[in-house]
């Protein structure tokens, strides 16, 4: 059942679901951000329109820096930006902005405690057919295990806008993953979001569990209930599969898991409570991203079998995002057969 | 020109932080002894001349702002600022020691009057000219403060530095002011065979900086090319400050083996007379 508590987008299941790229909910929410607060400065490196600093270069141009194309640079520059007091906001694509400028970010950044905000463009396999070396599979890694980095990735236009506004608040320096491609809205303004919150979008093992001896989902079934926590432009995969679970008997709980750190410990525990099975759902490497993080959590405290889908060591290529989805078994049907597999197992 | 009596205290003061750079370095078994030494005459005109800082209120938020980018020469940082006022001499002798605040290279977080962590070479610059374009976006030129980048000549091999270089040539940053310690060392040996720099006053000229080259041992030198440089309006101002790494102790100036080795006891005392004999 999807959460009614949450006001989602009610077309979010339909073949016209209106779709919006996350980079232009990111160029929104800066604007927005910009106008709260007068410390927020953008920085980018020659990839302005592409990440959509356009608007807020357009609106507050004596608050925009083009650094050119420097990554390493422009990340310390922002350093030096927030020891003065201000909230610098630095883009290009993930790969080159907590890719090239890794060592940049953990030093004079991190380690300098400075609140340096982070936009990752075009992460994921889905830029498609600019080909492997322009797909950042490893950056929620990367960033993750820097100290007092924080790691956001939204599930669509809308969100990427709230948490644009929300990190623009925090005193950390925060690391967001951003998508090129139209990605399904799932949300709609009134969507509650909150920086560490993980939010569980659909649930339907109270009903499963009430039916008293209810038709088991496959022929040997025993473990029935089960979790997909996904990020990002995953999310509505994870949906879709969620919802076609349920409707072959399984109990299932869907958690759009925006922040990959901190995590939510409760809200995850709890939903690992309620279920046999966990399947973690990203457009990154299955090591040391989402995945990695949901299952350090559980092995220390609760551990669960657990089902990685994700890109599993290799590098991406040119294709189509749903060539590409397609070809590495990252689509909502690899998610049901995942949990199908682990039930007759 | 200083007068006599400046010259004669910065020259003692000098000598003072050397010999405390020597003692740091001997207590901590480990170090930068070169880099160190060299860079001690700029390091006390800087904090004893020329700054604007408030050693007892460190965070004064109108001080200049001196980024250590080279942070491996820190004993002389912290000398100096000991010196100061910023802290207990005592403290000096904890470098490099577990709970010190005297980090191995330079730690914010730790002791207040560091402006930033260093230590990976390449980006103070850019730190610093990020400073300097906030500095001008809240003050337009009006907030009299500078921003002072120290680094090293072999640090220049850097790919990021010529980025920042590039970058502030473009925001014709008055207020930024970077000093090159022209030791010619880095590790594996002297800068002009590991990666020859030169013609590196016609390098930094071509990125539209204002470029001096100055000895890094005449203070009254290095005091006119500071004062030229910020009075340079439009441009950035770099000052290559030729130096003698581990100057004042002949047995090592020159040397690159010395660039990361401290002395051990035996060496520290004669360095230590060598310093007390020729003052
Ligand atoms: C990014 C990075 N690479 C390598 C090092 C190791 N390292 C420390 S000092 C140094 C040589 C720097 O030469 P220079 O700046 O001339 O310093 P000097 O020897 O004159 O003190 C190197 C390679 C480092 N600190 N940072
Ligand atoms: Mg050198």
């Amino acid at each position: 059942m999807l959460n009614k508590h949450l006001n989602l987008n009610p077309k979010l299941f339909d073949s016209d679901v209106e779709q919006a790229p996350l980079r232009d909910g990111f160029g929104k929410g800066l604007v927005k951000a910009a106008e709260i607060n007068e410390k927020v400065v953008g920085l980018c490196a020659d990839v302005t329109e592409s990440v959509r600093m356009h608007w807020f270069a357009q609106k507050f141009p004596d608050r925009f820096i083009q650094t050119g194309v420097t990554e390493q640079h422009m990340a310390s520059c922002a350093s030096g930006i927030a020891a003065m007091g201000k909230i610098p906001f630095i883009s290009s694509y993930a790969m080159f902005n907590g890719g090239r400028n890794w060592e940049q970010i953990r030093t004079t950044i991190c380690y300098n405690d400075v609140p340096v905000k982070i936009a990752g463009s075009h992460s994921g396999l889905s830029v498609g057919p600019d080909g492997g070396t322009h797909q950042a599979l490893e950056d929620m890694a990367l960033m993750r295990v820097i100290p007092r980095m924080e790691v956001v990735a939204p599930c669509d236009a809308l969100e990427a806008e709230k948490a644009t506004v929300a990190i623009a608040n925090t005193k950390n320096p925060s690391y967001l993953r951003l998508a090129r491609e139209q990605t399904p809205v799932i949300t709609t303004a009134d969507t509650p979001f909150e920086i560490g919150k993980s939010v569980i979008l659909w649930d339907n093992t109270a009903q499963v569990d009430c039916i008293e001896n209810r038709k088991p989902p496959t022929k040997n079934s025993r473990n029935s209930r089960v979790a997909i926590i996904a990020c990002g432009t995953m999310v509505h995969k994870a949906l879709v599969a969620g919802r076609e679970l349920a409707s072959r008997g399984f109990g299932v709980i869907v958690v759009n898991n925006h922040t990959i750190k901190p995590l939510d410990k409760s809200t995850l525990l709890n939903v690992a409570s309620k279920v046999d099975f966990v399947i973690t759902a990203e457009s990154h490497q299955i090591y040391g991203g989402l995945g990695g993080a949901i299952a350090e959590l559980l092995s220390e405290n609760m551990p669960k079998r657990m089902a990685f889908i994700g890109v599993r060591d290799k590098f991406g290529q040119s294709g189509t995002g749903e060539e590409l989805f397609k070809h590495y078994k990252m689509t909502h049907v690899d998610m049901v057969n995942a949990a199908i597999t682990f039930a007759e197992g | 020109m200083l007068s006599e009596a400046v010259r004669e205290i910065l020259k003692h003061k000098a000598n003072e932080i050397r010999k405390d750079v020597v003692r740091m370095l001997a207590i901590a078994g480990s170090g930068h002894t070169a880099g160190s030494l060299g860079m001690a005459d700029v390091f006390t005109l800087l904090y004893f001349y020329i700054l604007k800082h408030k050693p007892e209120k460190p965070n004064w938020e109108g001080r200049d702002r001196l980024i250590l980018s080279n942070g491996h020469i820190c004993p002389v940082l912290y000398a100096t600022m000991a010196h100061a006022g910023y802290f207990d001499i005592e403290e000096l002798w904890t470098l490099r020691k577990f709970g010190s605040r005297l980090q191995g290279h330079p730690h914010r977080e730790f002791l207040p009057g560091i402006e930033t962590s260093s230590g990976p070479l390449g980006s103070g610059l850019s730190q610093a000219l990020g400073m300097a374009i906030a500095d001008r976006m809240d003050f337009g030129n009006q907030s009299g403060r500078f921003f002072y980048c120290i680094m090293g000549d072999g640090e220049l091999n850097e790919g990021q530095v010529w980025e920042a270089v590039l970058h502030a040539g473009k925001e014709k940053l008055h207020n930024l002011i970077a000093i090159i310690d022209r030791n010619d060392i880095q590790i594996d040996g002297y800068t002009h065979e590991v990666m020859p720099l030169e013609p590196l006053k016609d390098k930094w000229e071509s990125f539209n900086w204002h470029v001096q080259e100055v000895d890094g041992h005449d203070f009254d030198a290095l005091h006119g090319a500071i004062d030229l440089a910020k009075n340079v309006n439009n441009k950035p101002s770099v000052l290559i400050a030729v130096t003698v790494p581990g100057k004042g102790v002949k047995e090592i100036e020159r040397k690159p083996e010395w660039h990361g080795k401290p002395p051990n006891k035996e060496e520290a005392r004669r360095f230590l007379m060598e310093l007390e004999k020729d003052f």
